[in-house]
């Protein structure tokens, strides 16, 4: 009953929708499989997008031609840009969403992506012909050809939640789990571990207290990811804070024996920077409270979620701790908290296409490569249908760079260095921080999205304007001056030294204190000519000239590093006759096999001098 | 590159010396002296041993040899090494050399046998960089520096301080990824203090280097003064041997001289000049100038006035060249034509009084060279830099931790007061090791001569 697909793609979460659209945009016919059609897109975890890092990396993929931010937009109820005070490349966008609404969106652009056919069932085996996938064998017994394959299991794989002493097969609550794949993929000669992740309990809203609580609104003035002309909800729902004290953790310990995490029930490590309460608790002792965000699941709904607050304790022990928290004293519960437990392939087993190095044509993206986050598994999930697209019209593939992307630090941390842990990003992952910021975006990759055809000249062409722009606004500056008179008084008011000459507008701008909407204010050309542009625009000029200085300082440290990145390894290149390279690093090389001396570099075991005569070697 | 051939080259200086040594090195090293060595069977004999016998070319005796066996791993390639003492003549040499590579061996290219060493896991890259340097000391201070680059130097005290910083960085990056939540914050003054710290520690190191630079190169030193007040005649005097050419007529000299002598261990470059006069002599002009610019670069001036001149005349040349802001050891040649008076006044202005021509005075001249130079003689722990790679690093690390000052004095953003410890993390890296870089290598192999 089927034909056979260009694509198949197991799992529709974010990675498996991301996946399907990016190969379905560039031309391939795609085939979704998902265990249940009504939970497309479903956000199993917090009803949220972006934040610190993951901000820019939604960005990133809007600005390739990914769904991921449109879909966010379209369902905010909450838009803020965190980190403001801090320098540009800081400022994380971050949504609440709604969460029915996100996966609707998510389910309603895809089925307006030509090319796309869905298919509700569970994928339990793949059709491997020699050492190429064919295909996949559903749980109805169908077999469906297929020239490649995206793995997108997320927490689906032998998924085991626990909630206390009770634990049964699930990849989310009231969700089947998929068996059989794992075993297939050890069989195949993958290795597979196992990880662990948890997610808190839902509340009924009505029930809550919230002038017990502190308000937490969103911007003033609310911004969105896509870089496109999507249209925003305007109405913004309220989020609140509240706190955790030694009343809820002493309750919170009576449940700790029975505990899956304390009993040793969980063998899969969890995230440490996503900790349960109930971890937070045991591992800082000393702290005698803990900061709940009190979050609204919905525009609609009064469905809340307790960030902050992931457990797997017995469902009991977590109502009675959340009745100790201010303003939960009345709470009722719709859902208990639960921890997950799944398998996961180490991505040291795939190239930084993510495809399998085993077996060709096959890919695996998210939580599957031991990620976490819906934005990681997202950004994986365009790569993975991008490149599985390319490689089977033997186009060129896209490998994502550091320097240019989060993604690009992302999938090379990940097939370079593996993951014992879920894997979720942070900005301090990237070296050039700097340059991967969330108002650049565009310029950095939407050229590369309009290079493979999943952007459309329009769009290119308003990056291109708003680099043409931005510079325009930055010549102004560099050649025009202003007098003492004119702005000394701002300049007293901004707390910064105050003239003795004329002094040029950009050396004004690099004065930490000094804005551009400051300066308008005193120099009418200036003001006449910022009138001119969007806001994003002049952000865009604001930011180059004030750090311009530390641009071209990373750009240098870039420079210095091209050398070898731009270094490029035979993937079989021989590294067993190098005896002066260390036992562990011949070994980690054989295995990784990387593709520049810069990723080499990257891999644990490999010191500067192995790096050194790998270098002398490829002379 | 494969390692697979054998390579030969002269080992010792060229030019010609009492011995020579020849080396081989690779897996045939043994083989292909043994086809041309005419003495005990050279495969049969253990490592570390030296046997005697005479290189055939047919049946033409080249040389009687002395052979010294090191076999693999036991040697400084790691590889099979054979070294062949001959006599010292250009010839033997030469004809021995050819022998070999028609045997099969190949010429070996500058500094490959220390990259063989290198690639075989012999030494790191440090310690090739520092026998680089080891090789070329030509005295014992340049050895000393040398030596303890060698030793690990001071990249290892930088290690230290690198890892504080590492630590500072790491917890500025917690409050950037976590702004959020309550974390705990970097403590300000204590990233205060050890910038500073490390500032210290730089400020040290680079001006350590041209202290470092001087033991490598020697301490530059001009002789200057009128024409024919006998400058050719005191460095010759000074080095011992006729050197500059030495006439009865004033401008003798019209190019800068240059010779190297070691006084108490510390390396001097004389430099001779055209004397400083005005000249309507176009070719003399310009070695005028030139004396000019010498003595804006040296570490020394050594003028030279001789009995003729009055003691005005002197103190106002000496009063001009104090202007220089470079030391000066004022000389008085000729001193045996002075007459006893004039004598007891420039007594009190400090000169040192020789005749160059009958080498009076010039130990006492030495002397106060080396008092005027003030080089504080180097002790095994003194940290010296020598390496201009090292300097560069090390300036751009300051350079980084200057903006991290200012930024921790105004109101610049953690983000890249973040990026500003991590660019002089990445420098400090370039030295001790953490950061590998291609002109790293360019640097070190570029540096060997033919066969080191």
């Amino acid at each position: 009953m089927f034909k056979k697909y260009d694509i198949i793609v197991v799992g529709a979460g974010h990675a498996g929708c991301e996946a399907a659209a990016s190969a379905a945009n560039l031309g391939s016919s795609v085939l979704l499989i998902t265990m249940n059609m009504a939970t497309i897109a479903q956000m199993s975890c917090n009803p949220a997008m972006g934040g610190v890092a993951k901000g820019q990396i939604v960005r990133e993929i809007d600005a390739m031609g990914g769904y991921s931010g449109i879909v966010s937009d379209k369902s905010t109820i909450q838009f803020r840009m965190l980190n403001k005070s801090k320098g540009p490349a800081m400022w994380s966008p971050r949504t609440q969403n709604d969460r029915m609404r996100f996966a609707e969106e998510w389910r309603l652009m895809l089925e307006q992506t030509p090319n796309v056919d869905f298919w509700q069932d569970t994928v339990n085996e793949l059709l491997v012909k020699g050492d190429r996938v064919a295909g996949v064998k559903t749980s109805l017994g169908i077999s469906i050809e297929a020239d490649a394959v995206v793995l997108t299991n997320g927490t689906f794989l032998n998924g085991l939640i626990h909630i206390g002493e009770k634990r049964f097969g699930g990849g989310r609550t009231a969700e089947k789990s998929a068996t059989g794949l794992t075993e297939q993929l050890n069989e195949l000669g993958f290795t597979s571990g196992r990880m662990k992740t948890g997610t808190p309990p839902r509340v009924d809203g009505r029930s809550l207290d919230y002038s017990l609580m502190e308000e937490q609104w969103g911007d003033d003035n609310p911004g969105k990811f896509s870089f496109t002309d999507v249209e925003v909800p305007q109405q913004q729902k309220c989020c609140w804070i509240t706190y955790t004290n030694l009343d809820v953790h002493e309750t919170l310990k009576e449940g700790f024996e029975k505990s899956p995490m304390f009993t040793g029930r969980i063998k899969g490590l969890g995230p440490r920077y996503c900790p349960s309460i109930e971890d937070k608790i045991n591992r800082f002792a000393d702290r005698d409270r803990h900061q709940i965000f009190v979050e609204p699941e919905g525009l609609h709904t009064v469905e809340i979620y307790v960030n902050g607050f992931s457990t797997s304790l017995p469902e009991d022990i977590q109502y009675k701790a959340l009745t100790k928290i201010p303003g939960f004293e009345k709470v009722k519960m719709f859902r208990p908290g639960y921890a997950i437990e799944y398998d996961f392939f180490p991505p040291t087993q795939l190239g930084l296409t993510l495809e399998t190095k085993l077996i060709k044509n096959l890919f695996f993206a998210g939580q599957i490569n031991g990620t976490t986050g819906y934005e990681e598994a997202a950004s994986q999930g365009f790569i993975a249908g991008i490149n599985a697209h390319q490689k089977i019209n033997d186009l060129h593939e896209l490998i994502m760079k550091r320097s240019e992307s989060y993604i690009g630090v992302l999938i090379d941390d990940l097939v370079t260095k593996g993951t014992e842990e879920p894997y979720r990003m942070f900005t301090s992952r990237a070296e050039h921080r700097l340059l991967l910021r969330q108002d650049n975006a565009d310029i950095r990759l939407t050229p590369i999205g309009h290079q493979l055809g999943l952007v459309n000249d329009k769009r290119l062409e308003k990056v291109n304007r708003k680099i043409e722009n931005s510079d325009t606004i930055i010549k102004y500056l560099k050649s025009t001056s202003i007098e003492p008179s004119l702005i000394n008084n701002l300049l007293e008011e901004l707390g910064t030294s105050a003239l003795t000459q004329n002094f040029k507008l950009f050396q004004l701008v690099t004065r930490p204190q000094v804005s551009l909407n400051d300066l308008r204010k005193v120099s009418a050309g200036l003001n006449d000519l910022l009138m001119q542009f969007d806001i994003e625009t002049v952000e865009q000029a604001e930011i180059k000239a004030k750090y311009e200085s530390y641009f071209e300082k990373e750009l240098e440290i870039v420079g210095k590093m091209k050398k070898m990145e731009d270094q490029e390894i035979n993937p079989n290149f021989d590294y067993s006759g190098m005896v002066s390279l260390s036992k562990e690093a011949r070994e980690k090389l054989k295995k990784i096999k990387p593709r520049t001396l810069g990723q080499a570099s990257r891999i644990s075991g490999v010191s500067p001098s192995d790096i050194s005569v790998i270098m002398v070697h490829l002379k | 590159m494969t390692n697979n051939d054998t390579i030969v080259a002269l080992a010792t200086p060229s030019g010609i010396g009492a011995i020579g040594v020849i080396r081989l090195s690779g897996p045939d090293a043994l083989t292909i002296c043994n086809t041309v060595f005419k003495g005990r069977d050279l495969s049969v004999q253990a490592s570390h041993t030296i046997h005697f016998g005479t290189i055939r070319d047919g049946e033409v005796i080249l040389d009687e040899v002395l052979v010294s066996l090191f076999i693999a791993p036991h040697s400084y390639t790691k590889e099979n090494v054979v070294e062949i003492s001959t006599h010292g003549s250009a010839y033997i040499i030469e004809s021995i050399i050819k022998l070999f590579i028609r045997t099969g061996a190949r010429a070996a290219k500058p500094g490959e046998f220390t990259l063989r060493a290198f690639l075989n896991g012999g030494m790191d890259l440090s310690q090739a960089e520092a026998v680089a340097d080891l090789i070329a000391s030509n005295s014992a201070s340049s050895h000393l520096v040398a030596m303890q680059q060698m030793r690990g130097g001071f990249s290892s005290e930088l290690k230290g301080l690198r890892e504080q910083l590492i630590h500072f960085a790491s917890m500025i990056e917690l409050e950037l990824d976590f702004g959020e939540e309550d974390v705990e914050f970097a403590n300000r003054d204590q990233l205060r203090s050890l910038t500073l710290a490390i500032h210290a520690v730089l400020y040290r190191l680079i001006s350590s280097f041209e202290q470092g630079n001087v033991m490598k190169n020697g301490v530059p030193v001009v002789i200057a003064g009128k024409p024919n007040v006998g400058k050719s005649t005191l460095l010759n005097a000074l080095l011992n041997e006729e050197r500059a050419i030495v006439s009865e007529f004033a401008g003798t000299t019209r190019d800068t001289i240059e010779d190297e002598m070691s006084i108490n261990g510390v390396v001097f470059r004389f430099i001779d000049t055209a004397g400083i006069r005005e000249t309507a002599d176009v070719i003399e002009a310009q070695g005028v100038l030139r004396t000019r610019e010498k003595m804006k670069q040296a570490r020394l001036i050594l003028y030279l006035f001789d009995s003729e001149q009055g003691i005005e005349e002197i103190e106002e040349q000496l009063a001009e060249l104090a202007l220089l802001g470079i030391p000066i050891v004022g000389i008085v040649n000729k001193s045996d034509l002075l007459a006893p008076a004039v004598m007891e006044v420039l007594k009190g202005l400090e000169l040192i009084f020789i005749s160059a021509r009958d080498k009076v005075g010039i130990e006492e001249l030495k002397v106060e060279v080396l008092r005027k130079v003030n080089l504080h003689r180097i002790n095994n722990d003194d940290v010296i830099v020598s390496n201009i790679r090292h300097v560069e690093a090390l300036k751009k690390t300051e350079e980084a931790l200057d903006r991290v000052l200012y930024g921790l004095d105004n109101p610049v953003t953690s983000d890249f007061l973040a990026m500003d410890i991590k660019q002089a993390l990445y420098y400090l890296g370039e030295i001790t090791g953490a950061v590998t870089t291609d002109d790293l290598l360019e640097n070190i192999f570029s540096k060997f001569c033919i066969g080191k």
